[in-house]
């Protein structure tokens, strides 16, 4: 990892001669520019040496941290809620009152539970109904009360079970989907881990969606890619690589609004980077939102989503007769 | 796509069926009896011998549901540009134009104006002969194009769901169309106009989890497939066998989760009763 550190100096050297610059008057505009170029192919050959499968495995590390150590580290209070107010509390789905620079937020967070006993409790993040319709009272509470939203998400997928199908698990995605994108608060929604499909995208209609750097999101799991294109699920990462799941390609496809740098480690080695890091692009962006009024909010969350998706114009051919 | 199966749908193979447009005849799947193709077109497709529910492309439900000569369509004229470069067995682009081609049909949806018994409608209808009658960019936008043409012309809004889910080819952007549906469903809401959300065999997974499931009223058809997670995959999650009507119509109807089972013969007459009351 010692070329990585350099990375880190190198970005610190050019940001001394920025300030150098501005500040004296120097002219270092050359210096600059080939600092820079430097950097940039530098960061170029790190992502060609993370293939895609590495994030997916990156994103699944089983010490990678999870949405506790993010809330804990993010807001300076938390005041955990529970239940659905009809079957039960889903502990997958962890949320409540919290204090994010001095002010009242509403958290909506998905934990894959850490050690051994609490994954079996919050089956390993894989959320029921119940989870959903908890997700959702707290988005009406942060409406009622005017406090901003802030998400979590990190799910292998909405839990597959007998149970969940006849609570109408799709039902309660479908409506935690509709009621977040038409509360008129701010939100953003941060996938740190495994944005795993429509269990994913029910707490991800944000105003502003965020991926850390080694997460993934993706409308199915390679596995399941794999065991449907090829029949073989052990041709995940060549399903990985198709899938385009990658923070980057979120990105690039206009999906994720940036994507937040973990440092040369990782967060499964370096917490306090990923943690920094996530909490200046959550207050940037929740300080933007927060200068919008609720008109202007609500437009530009509806044109985000009405303009998402790629296709072209037909050009010769006919539709039926 | 080894998707799902049931009963009282037969799968059809459409190579098949392409070949045997010619043919005058048709076997039912279920009863094994040979049934004149244009009777069975006269009987909407349902077995007269049994009763099974033969599948529907579109086109021939939208012949069963709209008053004659009321249909004009309005589906926009777009098609997918492979937004990753998504190649399997082969390549996606391959696929959507050997779909195009097999169904004379741009995507999985047909969009248009029609009446039902005397009230007009922007009625939307699913193909799950289209790759599964999946849901990515194209039919994601031209959900929303017609509830944007509902919301301009103050008409109720009809959705008949035949989707396997998000398409997975598009990544991402499939997943995103969930959102995107759900949000321009709003529209629908400000304006107090009704979604009728219809569903029919099948409507799962990422479809399910979104704009299928948003109705203001929804009924499914007998021999429909409903539900969120396939069922193999729930039966290797909890290690047993699942019964037999799981995720079916009924199912549905029992748990809370459609206002109604209708038969196919019936379903014209249900939307345009439950359309009366707006």
């Amino acid at each position: 990892m010692s070329e990585e550190k350099t990375l880190e100096e190198l970005e610190e050297q050019i940001e001394r001669l920025k300030n150098l610059h501005s500040r004296n008057g120097l002219d270092l505009s050359e210096e600059i520019d080939t600092l820079s170029e430097k950097l940039r192919s530098k960061k170029e050959r790190r992502e060609e040496e993370l293939d895609d499968w590495d994030r997916v495995k990156l994103a699944r590390h089983p010490d990678r941290p999870g949405s506790e150590e993010y809330i804990d580290y993010l807001t300076e209070e938390f005041y955990p809620l529970q239940g659905d107010r009809l079957l039960g509390d889903d502990s997958a789905l962890v949320g409540g009152l919290a204090k994010y620079k001095g002010e009242s937020i509403v958290v909506i967070a998905q934990s894959k539970g850490g050690d051994a006993e609490r994954s079996q409790q919050t089956n390993f993040g894989m959320l029921r109904s119940e989870g959903y319709r908890k997700a959702r009272r707290l988005m009406e509470l942060g409406e009622k009360f005017d406090f901003p939203i802030l998400t979590i998400i990190d799910t292998p997928g909405a839990y597959p079970g007998k149970e969940a199908e006849k609570r109408n698990i799709g039902g309660m995605i479908a409506r935690s989907i509709a009621t977040m994108v038409s509360i008129e608060v701010p939100t953003v929604a941060t996938v740190i881990g495994e944005g795993g499909s429509g269990g994913a995208v029910a707490i991800g209609a944000a105003d502003r969606v965020l991926m850390l750097e080694n997460s993934i999101y993706s409308v199915i799991s390679p596995e399941g890619c794999a065991a449907i294109l090829w029949n073989d699920r052990d041709r995940a990462d060549e399903a990985a690589r198709a899938l385009k799941l990658t923070a980057v390609h979120a990105k690039e496809l206009g999906v994720v609004d940036q994507v937040v740098e973990e440092g040369p480690e990782g967060a499964h080695e370096d917490f306090e980077t990923s943690a920094r890091n996530l909490d200046q692009a959550i207050s940037s962006h929740l300080e933007e939102l927060k200068g919008y009024d609720k008109d202007a909010l609500m437009r530009k969350r509806r044109e985000k989503y009405r303009s998402i998706g790629s296709y072209r114009k037909v050009v010769k051919k006919n539709q039926e007769e | 796509m080894p998707l799902f199966r049931d009963e009282e749908y037969l799968r059809v193979d459409f190579e098949e069926e392409q070949e045997k447009d010619e043919a005058l005849w048709e076997k039912c799947e279920s009863c094994g009896k040979l049934i004149f193709k244009k009777k069975l077109q006269e009987n909407n497709h349902v077995c007269p011998n049994c009763g099974s529910y033969f599948f529907l492309s579109a086109k021939e439900r939208i012949k069963t549901l709209v008053d004659e000569e009321t249909f004009v369509d309005k589906t926009k004229r777009i098609e997918s540009d492979d937004p990753l470069n998504f190649t399997d067995t082969q390549s996606y682009e391959a696929k959507v134009e050997e779909n195009q081609a097999e169904t004379g049909m741009f995507d999985a949806i047909i969009v248009g104006t029609g009446e039902v018994d005397g009230r007009p409608t922007v009625m939307s209808v699913m193909d799950f002969r289209f790759i599964g009658g999946s849901m990515g960019s194209v039919v994601g936008e031209q959900i929303v194009g017609g509830i944007e043409r509902a919301v301009e012309a103050e008409l109720p809004f009809v959705l008949v769901s035949s989707s396997g889910g998000a398409r997975m080819q598009e990544g991402l952007l499939s997943l995103m169309q969930m959102v995107k549906t759900a949000s321009a469903r709003e529209l629908l809401s400000e304006a107090s106009l009704p979604f009728i959300s219809v569903m029919t065999y099948p409507t799962t997974a990422g479809v399910e989890a979104s704009i299928a499931s948003l109705g203001d009223v929804t009924i499914a058809e007998r021999g429909a497939l409903i539900g969120f997670a396939g069922r193999r995959v729930i039966e290797k999650t909890i290690g047993e066998d699942l019964p037999q009507d799981f995720q079916s119509s009924e199912f549905a109807l029992e748990h809370g989760i459609v206002d109604s089972v209708v038969e196919r013969d019936a379903m014209r007459d249900e939307l345009a009763r439950i359309l009366s009351f707006f």
